[in-house]
């Protein structure tokens, strides 16, 4: 569906190219984080800029995401534009991943 | 409806497909906010409106062959009303799902990956009906707003 993933330090930034992920496109959404991710980076940062809209199906996949990765390993997000925002916030998932305005300032905060 | 509530180019149909309901839903909000809704209201019911019309895509017509979905709306003062009706199979025990979300104070794997949906549309919307009428079923999702459409 369109990722693209680069290493910065120990942090790897996974890149959303779609401006949607629902529920059309969460099954192969899940399955490609799953190649995009079998990599050794201890933290992963999922940007999300171009995304306009999510649905509980994309939000559901990208929890899948998160727990198909090994135990130590973190996922965070960039970029939420405010929709997307929006449905993580409603579901209390905002309490369960560290969300950052832009990829900069999630690079920026680091691992903790 | 009030004769002040505009209908115009405000009915959809199309057929539920899950890549049909993308189109749709972009094509309903992309119409509704050329038609005056708040600009502040526009995320919720485009929220809404993709929950919904994914539970008829997986429930409604799960198992069956797929048939239309018909949207129509009605933009009133300071209300939008839209009504779904699909002819799948009925909701269970023939009412609206409660939308209680499953808790998110757990373990990394036990965190729920689905049942987000029914919870979002109680969140947005200011009043839910549900009717079983000829063989198919009637959803109408109401969102008050306080400025003028």
């Amino acid at each position: 569906m369109g990722l693209s993933s680069d290493m910065t330090g120990e942090t790897q930034i996974i890149s959303v190219h779609c401006d949607r992920i629902d529920a059309a496109l969460a099954i192969q959404f899940k399955e490609d984080m799953r190649a995009e991710t079998r990599t050794d980076a201890k933290r992963v940062v999922l940007d999300l800029s171009t995304v306009e809209f999510i649905d509980s199906s994309g939000l559901g996949a990208i929890v899948a995401a998160m727990k198909q990765l090994e135990d130590g390993r973190r996922l965070d997000l960039a970029g939420l534009r405010p929709i997307v925002e929006k449905v993580f916030r409603l579901t209390r998932m905002d309490t369960v991943f560290r969300l950052f305005a832009s990829l900069d300032e999630a690079i920026g905060a680091g691992a903790d | 409806m009030g004769s002040n509530c505009k209908h115009d180019c405000l009915d959809v149909s199309f057929p539920a497909t899950q890549a049909q309901a993308s189109v749709g839903i972009a094509t309903l909000s992309a119409r509704l906010a050329a038609h005056g809704l708040p600009e502040s209201k526009a995320d919720d019911v485009k929220i809404a409106l993709a929950e919904a019309i994914n539970n008829v895509v997986e429930h409604a017509y799960a198992g069956t062959a797929p048939a239309d979905i018909q949207i129509d709306c009605s933009l009133c003062e300071k209300k939008l009303v839209i009504q779904i009706s699909d002819t799948g199979s009925p909701m269970p025990g023939l009412r609206v799902p409660s939308g209680l979300l499953a808790s998110v104070d757990t373990a990394l794997q036990d965190l729920p990956e689905g049942g987000f949906g029914w919870h979002l549309i109680h969140q947005l919307t200011s009043d839910i009906q549900y009717e079983r009428r000829g063989g198919g079923n009637l959803l109408c999702l109401r969102f008050d707003f306080d400025e003028m459409p």
